[in-house]
């Protein structure tokens, strides 16, 4: 047996409680941590449960719809946010009224009857003090923000009356400054009432203008002949035009990228373009199934949001060519315009059916103050979910959203079109001379010519 | 010389473009640039190689993995600087230069260290209902031993605070906690029960019949069980449904071990083989023949890596898993009756009434000596290492003894997996995160990072394999049967037109086809002929054609 022996050459693993346990029931719990792999197994699988997890609570939680705003007289053809503030929305009516309103509170805040016949185009001032209209009664009208003193009546500030109907307008970013289009796209001066420059291109009409918000000299247009005019307010004749195979309805510059534009299509489409290579659309974005009516941007330029004739609307990715969300209710009709916040979180449809809907744009975010830890467990999930998009499974939920039955119906209907299109041009290229029928990807079809 | 060596590393940093760091009284930093971490700290946390990025690939393509790669690179380095602030340090025995580590008695050590740790070495003396098999639960906190003759008890052990005890009047062939203390099961001599941390018997599960041997799989909430008609049977704890029976045609099963890297059950046969079971096949995924005796006992090391496995012929034998190949053997002098490796790599072996642990079983090198030695009053009937604590549990004849083993248990817990000292709030939401993200049993198999690797086989590889398996092409259109019709158009005849107007559609596309592939043979053959053609111009006679 033997003798006591050294403890200099013996440790057995003792750990003091008092350094694992909190100390008071007010501390916080204590957690120790060791990454070591060996102590985590089957990494890859649980974080596939996580991610599949991830995936389905973010469809039970998208309920999109926040509000809709009610009190507008006959179908919403424009809306316009204000320059400052994030509450505050302005929108014109096909009766001509235009509608402030309070978001947080969606309640009106004032009417006001800006025009007789259709209100055309709305656009707000930089500055935030005040906005301008456009309607079918060939005037332009400056009005104030703020409402008028008690038992004042409503007048604009300046009334500018044009030879011919206008169809749209926009403000300049820094400058005084606005654009009208109507037969010919004209550049006002807020003090003057005559346009201090008008260009035109033996173009019938306009339906579209808009300034670039990064590089403000910069103007593109939609006309009616099917193509979109580029001009520069420094050059006296437009810069150059795209001519497409269709109308364009809408176009919104992306406000991050300076040189990218996209334009709402007739032919269902939606065409991203760079004003330097306009021969070949960057991407076409193909979803609707009816003629796209209103596009706007993000405030971070990544994604847009389209509005439709096939009564929804539909959040697409700048660089991909199909939609990630698309909204729609039975109580929505077709919708005439579109807008994106400016705080990115929530959009903006006004239709038909005399209705403004506040929609979110994520639509399975949680709104409101989040705490850290909450922040920290939806950034997890959504980069599960972007790491295993890919995995079938993950994808069939991730992609699962409801459309109404017509909606459904005419997709397959035009898919089945569009592979019978396919399938006619594979066998006429087989069968003639190699070489003479030329094989054009998806974007080149869409192009008709540019013409500087 | 100094110098001229501060103007080159100057010149290196301007040119590198990095900022001149300025200090106030002009010192200059001994130890520019980031702390260097050891090597072998990095590559414990290195899952799977760098992906090179392809040649042809596009701008999007390298972009993505150049920023992935840096991600994980990141995380790597994080995760191995940390390795710093870990609390604990693993416990060591050694002995002096003429002295053999395994002469030296529990006694002994119990009086050389700390009275904690020397409490930690006691027996319970339990003669009176037969030899015990033991289980600690996840957290270490826990032990539950069950007696042959019918004696569960379950303690917390280091309190010595009794949980419950009873006697189940029946013969208990094995005991294994669940995934909490709430719940264990007993395997008794007709079927499988389930009682609670009181004692309370909550299920009695009849389906599993005869069982021996059973296994917990914590990351599948699988209690995997063996019986002795030879049945593999798997029970889902967390919706109580039996997931898999595998028959598996070899005889009585009494020696079971999973391999905690990927959950797949070792099973042990009298004929020497060594086979691997996951509830998805029918068939064992391995069969490995380990030694010309029956295997006795094995157990796989917490990596995956490596599988020890003794038998009758009095061999100890270390098998590498991953590449099935044997490593090294060596000899005992009669074959260990139970094994158990711990989480530090000590491999300890009952043979009879002594224990002995083995160091570095798993390098390179066959052991000679062992590290620590126990001899104990009765047969060795169960062993098991205690998860965090240097700690080795013995269930014998003669009760249970708890032995120090210095350097057994790993030093540092991760609270977020197994957490010893969590408060039961702690513990309620670690099991409901441990639910939502259950693994489904059918992610068992040899790889568990399957799911992270692309699968190559093309489409019409995986279409030719369906074919095969189900022995008809579930493609296939079905062949055309016309709806029947009322008011007598309904006929053989009528029947006959309107198939006869769908007949062609069925031809066309094989049609079609035959035609393509007739085209492309006609213009192979063309082209093989013209250049036969040009070359049986040329022949050697030519030159005395007019």
């Amino acid at each position: 047996h033997q003798s006591a022996y050294e403890s200099d050459n013996i440790k057995v693993l003792c750990r003091n409680p008092d350094d694992y346990v909190r100390e008071t029931t007010r501390d916080i719990q204590r957690v120790p941590r060791n990454y070591d792999p060996t102590l985590h197994p089957f990494e890859v699988p649980r974080e596939y449960t996580r991610a599949l997890n991830a995936t389905k609570l973010e469809r039970v939680f998208a309920k999109p719809f926040v509000a809709s705003l009610d009190g507008h007289r006959d179908g919403i053809s424009c809306i316009t946010k204000h320059a400052k503030s994030l509450s505050t929305v302005i929108s014109g009516a096909c009766d001509g009224e235009v509608k402030l309103w309070n978001l947080p509170r969606q309640e009106c805040l004032r009417t006001v009857q800006a025009h007789e016949g259709f209100v055309r185009g709305i656009c707000s001032r930089f500055c935030g003090t005040s906005f301008f209209t456009v309607g079918d009664d060939k005037t332009i009208k400056q009005w104030n923000l703020e409402a008028p003193g008690y038992g004042v009546r409503e007048e604009p500030i300046n009334t500018i009356l044009g030879k011919a109907v206008f169809t749209g307008i926009d403000h300049h970013q820094r400058e005084s400054t606005f654009v009208t289009c109507g037969q010919t796209v004209d550049i006002w001066d807020e003090q003057r009432s005559s346009p201090i420059r008008s260009f035109s291109w033996g173009v019938d009409s306009f339906s579209c203008v808009r300034y670039n918000p990064v590089e403000t000299e910069l103007l593109a247009s939609c006309a009616s002949d099917r193509s979109i005019v580029l001009y520069d307010t420094r050059e006296s004749a437009p810069l150059r035009k795209v001519i497409m195979q269709l109308r364009s309805n809408t176009l919104c510059w992306n406000p991050m990228e300076a040189y990218y534009f996209t334009c709402a299509n007739e032919d269902y489409n939606l065409y991203t373009y760079d004003i330097r290579h306009l021969d070949v659309p960057v991407t076409v974005h193909m979803d609707h199934v009816s003629a796209v009516l209103d596009v706007d941007y993000s405030p971070t330029g990544r994604e847009f949001v389209s509005a439709s004739f096939d009564k929804t609307i539909r959040i697409f990715p700048k660089d991909k060519g199909h939609s990630r969300e698309v909204y729609h209710t039975k109580r929505m009709q077709h919708v005439i315009c579109v807008r994106w916040s400016a705080d990115n979180k929530y959009v903006l449809s006004g239709s038909d059916e005399m209705n403004i809907r506040l929609w979110k744009a994520n639509a399975s975010e949680k709104l409101g103050l989040l705490s850290t830890r909450e922040k920290a467990a939806a950034h997890y999930n959504k980069k599960l979910i972007e790491k295993f998009q890919h995995h079938p499974q993950v994808r069939r939920i991730a992609r699962h959203r409801h459309l109404p039955g017509d909606i459904l119906k005419q997709k397959r209907e035009q898919r089945e079109m569009k592979e019978a299109r396919r399938r006619r041009e594979q066998n006429v290229r087989k069968h003639s001379k190699p070489g003479s029928v030329p094989l054009l990807t998806e974007k080149e079809k869409h192009v008709a010519a540019v013409v500087e | 010389f100094r110098k001229m060596e501060q103007e080159m590393l100057k010149c290196l940093f301007l040119g590198f473009g990095l900022q001149k760091i300025r200090y106030p009284c002009s010192k200059k930093d001994p130890f520019p640039g980031e702390a260097p971490i050891p090597h072998k700290q990095l590559q414990k946390f290195q899952r799977g190689e760098k992906y090179k990025v392809p040649a042809g690939a596009r701008r999007r393509l390298k972009e993505a993995i150049i920023s992935s790669e840096a991600m994980s690179e990141l995380a790597q380095k994080q995760a191995a600087r940390y390795d710093l602030l870990l609390p604990e340090d693993a416990g060591f025995l050694e002995g002096d230069e003429d002295e053999d580590t395994n002469t030296i008695s529990q006694d002994d050590i119990a009086d050389a260290v700390d009275i904690t740790s020397g409490s930690k070495y006691f027996n319970l003396h339990l003669s009176q209902f037969g030899p015990y098999r033991l289980d600690y639960g996840r957290t270490g906190r826990h032990l539950l031993v069950g007696g042959k003759k019918g004696h569960v008890a379950c303690i917390d052990w280091q309190s010595k605070d009794l949980m419950c005890e009873m006697n189940v009047m029946e013969t208990v062939n094995d005991v294994k906690w669940l995934h909490t203390e709430a719940m264990f099961a007993v395997a008794q001599k007709r079927w499988l029960y389930i009682y609670d941390s009181k004692g309370l018997e909550l299920h009695c599960v009849k389906k599993f019949n005869d069982v021996l041997r059973m296994q917990f799989l914590p990351y599948h909430f699988l209690l995997a069980t063996a019986s002795a008609t030879g049945f593999l049977q798997y029970l889902d704890v967390s919706v109580g449904k039996e997931i898999a029976a595998v028959c598996t045609k070899m005889g009585r099963l009494d020696v079971m071990s999973q391999n905690p890297h990927n959950a797949v059950i070792h099973l042990g046969h009298p004929n020497g083989t060594v086979s691997l079971w996951s509830p998805n096949q029918k068939e064992p995924l391995v069969k490995m023949l380990c030694h010309r005796g029956a295997v006795r006992s094995l157990t796989v090391d917490k990596t995956g890596t490596y599988m020890v496995t003794s038998g009758l012929d009095r061999k100890l034998k270390v098998y590498d898993i991953r590449a099935f190949k044997p490593l090294h053997s060596c000899f005992l002098p009669a074959g260990a009756s139970c094994l158990s490796l711990s989480q530090g790599g000590l491999l300890s072996a009952a043979t009879g009434d002594i224990v002995q642990v083995y160091q570095n079983v798993l390098g390179s090198s066959p052991v000679s000596k062992p590290y620590m030695a126990h001899r104990l009053r009765g047969q060795i009937w169960g062993l098991a290492y205690c998860p965090f604590e240097d700690v080795l549990g013995i269930g014998h004849g003669e009760g249970f003894t708890s032995m120090i083993v210095p350097g057994a248990g790993e030093p540092n817990f991760d609270a977020l997996d197994t957490n010893p000292f969590r408060s039961s709030k702690q513990r309620q939401e670690w099991e409901v995160k441990a639910l939502l993200e259950k693994v489904q049993p059918e992610l068992i198999g040899l790889d568990p990072g399957q799911l992270s690797k692309v699968d190559q086989a093309s489409f019409e590889q995986r279409h030719k394999e369906q074919v095969e398996a189900l022995g008809f092409d579930p493609l296939a259109k079905d062949k055309f049967k016309p709806k029947t019709k009322k008011k007598g158009r309904s006929s053989a005849g009528a029947i006959e037109k309107r198939k006869r107007k769908v007949a062609h559609e069925d031809q066309r596309d094989e049609i079609r086809q035959t035609v393509q592939e007739r085209t492309e043979r006609d213009k192979e053959q063309k082209e093989k002929s013209n250049e036969k053609k040009k070359l049986g111009n040329k022949s050697t006679l030519d030159r005395f054609r007019k």
